[in-house]
Formats: C-alpha cells, sequence, structure tokens
C-alpha cells in the first residue's frame, strides 16, 4: 500500500514536472476561468439582476468548466511517443497509475481553482468573510469524487478521435449532483448563514466522493489490461 | 465462442416474433385504456397517456439497469456476449426514453400548465437519456471490439450508480410530480380497472422491450458471424 502510494506520487510529481517546464494545461485553464468570469459578468442585465444573485452559480459553472479543461491533459500527454506503453510496461501497479494521475489532476483543478476564487470575489464583489472556511471545505468535498471520474473517463476518451467533445458529454451528467449540492451551500453559506444548517448537502457530498473515488479505483485498472 | 449465421437468424427471428406479440399487446393496452377503463375525475381524457409513459419508464429503467449490471459481469466474466447484449439493450433504452420524454410533456401541458419543470423524476429520465446517449457516443468512437466493450461497460457501471445520487439531489429541491400511486406502502390508490391496465401495459412494455433486445442482439449475432465469415 505505501509502495503503491509512493509510485503514485512519483508519477504525479512527474507530471506536474512535464507542466513546470512547458505551462500549457494550466496557463490556459486559469486564463480560460477569468475569461468566463469576465463574460458571465456581461451576460446579464446589470439593472434586474445583480452580481450577488448570480455568484455561486458562476462561480461553480466556471469551476467545472476549466477543472474539465485540465482532464485531458492527464492521457493526452502519455499518448504522444506511446509514453502509455511504457508506464503500463513499467512494474508499477495499476492502482499506482490511476492514483498519480487522480492526484496530478487534483493539483490541477486545486490550482485553478486557488486563482478563480480570488478573481471572483474581485469582480463579484463578494465578501467572503466568515464564510470563506466553510466555502472551501464545499469545493474540497465537491472536487474529490468528480475528478476521480473524470480520470476514469480521460484515460477512456484520449483512445477515440474526438477526446475534446467526448469528455464533457460523458462527464457533465456525473457532475450534476455535486454542483447542485456545492451551489446550494455556496448561495446559503454567501447569505450570511452558518455552514452546520448545510450538514444534508455536505453528508451527501462526502457519500458521493467515498462512492465514486471507490468505484473509480476499482474499475481503473479494466481500462487497460488487454 | 463465435456465433453462426444461423443461431443469429434463429434469435432474429424469435426476438421479431416477440416484438410482433408484445405490438398486439400494446394495440390491446391502447383498446383497454380507452374502452374499458374508467376516466379520470380531474384530468380527463389527457391521464390516459400514463398507460403508455409509465410502462415506458419501467422499460427504460430496466433497460438502463440491466445495461449497467451486465457491464459489471463482461468486466467480470469477459464474455463477449454480454457486451453484445448491453449494447442492444442501451439502444432499446434510448428509445424508451424517446417515448418517456415525449409522452411526458404532452400530459404535462394541460395538466402541470407546463411542458417541463425540473421535477426530480423528470429529470432523472433526462438524465438517463443523456448517458444512453454519452455510452453510445463513447461506442461509435472506438473501433477495437474489446476496447469498446471494457470501456462502454465502465461507463455503464458509473452510470447506474449516478443514478441513486441523481435522484437524492433533485429531491433535495423538492419535487411536483404524483407521487407514487403504485409502490407504496400503502395499497394502491387507484381503481382497480384502472390498475388492471397499468399492469397489463407494464407487462406489455416488458414484453417489447425483450422482443427489441432479442431482435438487436440477433443482429449483433448475425453481424460477428458475418465478420468471421469475411475474415474480417
Amino acid at each position: 500500500m505505501t509502495e503503491t502510494l509512493r509510485l503514485a506520487v512519483v508519477l504525479a510529481a512527474k507530471d506536474l514536472r512535464v507542466e513546470r517546464r512547458s505551462r500549457t494545461a494550466l496557463v490556459s485553464a486559469v486564463v480560460f476561468a477569468a475569461l468566463v468570469l469576465v463574460i458571465f459578468n456581461f451576460a446579464r442585465d446589470p439593472a434586474t439582476v445583480t452580481a450577488k444573485m448570480l455568484a455561486p452559480s458562476v462561480l461553480w459553472v466556471t469551476f467545472t468548466f476549466a477543472s474539465m479543461l485540465t482532464f485531458n491533459r492527464a492521457f493526452s500527454l502519455e499518448k504522444e511517443n506511446a509514453a502509455i506503453d511504457g508506464l503500463l510496461l513499467s512494474p508499477m501497479p495499476r492502482g499506482a497509475l490511476f492514483l498519480g494521475k487522480y492526484l496530478a489532476n487534483l493539483a490541477f483543478v486545486g490550482t485553478v481553482q486557488a486563482v478563480t476564487l480570488p478573481l471572483f470575489v474581485l469582480f463579484f464583489n463578494v465578501g467572503l468573510g466568515q464564510a470563506l472556511g466553510g466555502l472551501l471545505l464545499t469545493i474540497v468535498l465537491a472536487t474529490i469524487g468528480f475528478v476521480a471520474i473524470g480520470t476514469v473517463f480521460s484515460a477512456m476518451v484520449v483512445r477515440t478521435r474526438f477526446a475534446d467533445l467526448m469528455l464533457p458529454m460523458l462527464l457533465l451528467p456525473f457532475l450534476v449532483p455535486p454542483v447542485m449540492g456545492a451551489v446550494a451551500v455556496t448561495t446559503r453559506l454567501l447569505s450570511g448563514r452558518p455552514l452546520s444548517e448545510q450538514m444534508a448537502w455536505l453528508r451527501f457530498l462526502g457519500v458521493y466522493d467515498v462512492v465514486f473515488l471507490t468505484i473509480c479505483a476499482m474499475v481503473f485498472p479494466a481500462i487497460f489490461d488487454e | 465462442m463465435i456465433p453462426t449465421l444461423d443461431d443469429a437468424h434463429a434469435t432474429i427471428r424469435r426476438g421479431l416474433l416477440i416484438t410482433a406479440l408484445a405490438l398486439a399487446g400494446v394495440g390491446a393496452v391502447i383498446v383497454m385504456a380507452l374502452w374499458m377503463t374508467p376516466t379520470e375525475v380531474r384530468q380527463g381524457l389527457a391521464q390516459k397517456i400514463f398507460y403508455l409513459h409509465a410502462p415506458s419508464a419501467w422499460a427504460g429503467l430496466l433497460a438502463f439497469s440491466l445495461t449497467g449490471i451486465t457491464g459489471g459481469l463482461y468486466l467480470w466474466l469477459r464474455d463477449p456476449r454480454l457486451d453484445l447484449f448491453s449494447e442492444a439493450s442501451a439502444e432499446v433504452g434510448l428509445v424508451f426514453g424517446v417515448i418517456v420524454l415525449t409522452t411526458g410533456p404532452i400530459w404535462g401541458k394541460p395538466i402541470w400548465g407546463t411542458w417541463w419543470t425540473w421535477d426530480a423524476r423528470l429529470t432523472l429520465t433526462l438524465f438517463l437519456f443523456f448517458l444512453f446517449v454519452g455510452y453510445m457516443a463513447l461506442r461509435n468512437a472506438l473501433s477495437d471490439p474489446a476496447e469498446r466493450a471494457r470501456f462502454s461497460a465502465v461507463v455503464g457501471i458509473l452510470g447506474l450508480l449516478l443514478v441513486p445520487f441523481v435522484h437524492l439531489s433533485v429531491y433535495m429541491f423538492r419535487t411536483l410530480h404524483p407521487q407514487p400511486v403504485l409502490l407504496k406502502p400503502s395499497a394502491p390508490s387507484m381503481d382497480p380497472r384502472m390498475l388492471r391496465t397499468l399492469l397489463t401495459s407494464v407487462g406489455v412494455f416488458t414484453l417489447l422491450y425483450i422482443g427489441f433486445v432479442t431482435t438487436r442482439y440477433g443482429l449483433s449475432l448475425r453481424r460477428e458471424a458475418r465478420g468471421v465469415a469475411d475474415g474480417d
């Protein structure tokens, strides 16, 4: 188990190193997120809809769309020069491959969120104040599960011709339950309600994470055994 | 385990026979619903669509569950026939999904006053429909049969697991669908003649599902058999 974890960290560190040297995926995802925020600001009539009314939905739509951009990176990177074959031939268990890619994806999505959140506060003039702790917890809970599903799907769609179209089509239905919960909690937190009132949704997000992280780790090896 | 053309044709014939029986059954259900079942007091004739709508929803859900379950079994047993069945079931499920999503709004407009609402079961049906569409799109985008079987099995399993989450999350938003009239703890709150028509229809649609899936499965077998014959 510790060996699997070590190999996973090695793989994730490799992915992050590649990204640090090329800076393609992360920069485009972050710029994309900023652009979505800007577009949303002009896609409303400021006289009738205040920025605050729209803020929670904008935050989550931006998070999910920008995150989705980073998923295809994980395996399209390995497709070049058939690097995936090298990974599969190495004595690394498939579980470590999943965990490594998952951790790297989590780091990417986390970075995109870390940049988007301050921009969101800035553009939409939202006072986080007391709500920050609860919001961070919600973000973590709503991200863990769907990144696992994104990791599994991106490993599959990279083998198809229309990977960039196929991923959103498969993944978006899976995003709806966590996004629904996250938007509900965010709306109430931003209007000053305490986190303790949101336990039902937080539990829901937690169960979603546990179920899908487990099942994704279980089915992932099936993608690669030939 | 290579299917022969004769096996395939026998399966197709069996499927067509069951489908013909089931279609006759659908005719009988329409006759029963219009002339042998009392008209609902408040909804009037619009309620009759329920005898096609609810059984289609049942058949769609059955199709979807079997797609996911046979997908899981495929990953375990690796029998290509399970994958062919999954494919057949998903395609047929898509047809029932379309029936549910068209008959629903036709009823909803006069009764609810709106074609569409984000109620729990509507949303769930729409999701099943999207998942089926994604499932079929992924299948069509892959050419290697073994890869296609494994990948679609993964989507089938994850999709099946998603269903309770979608249902619960939309439920937490509240719902305005007619409350369950059949599968609820107390006795069904329905005129016995209405219940008779509904149960007949559920049986007929289950048969229709079996007929469609058998035919479609036979067509896949025929494709496989021809592929072998052509040395493909």
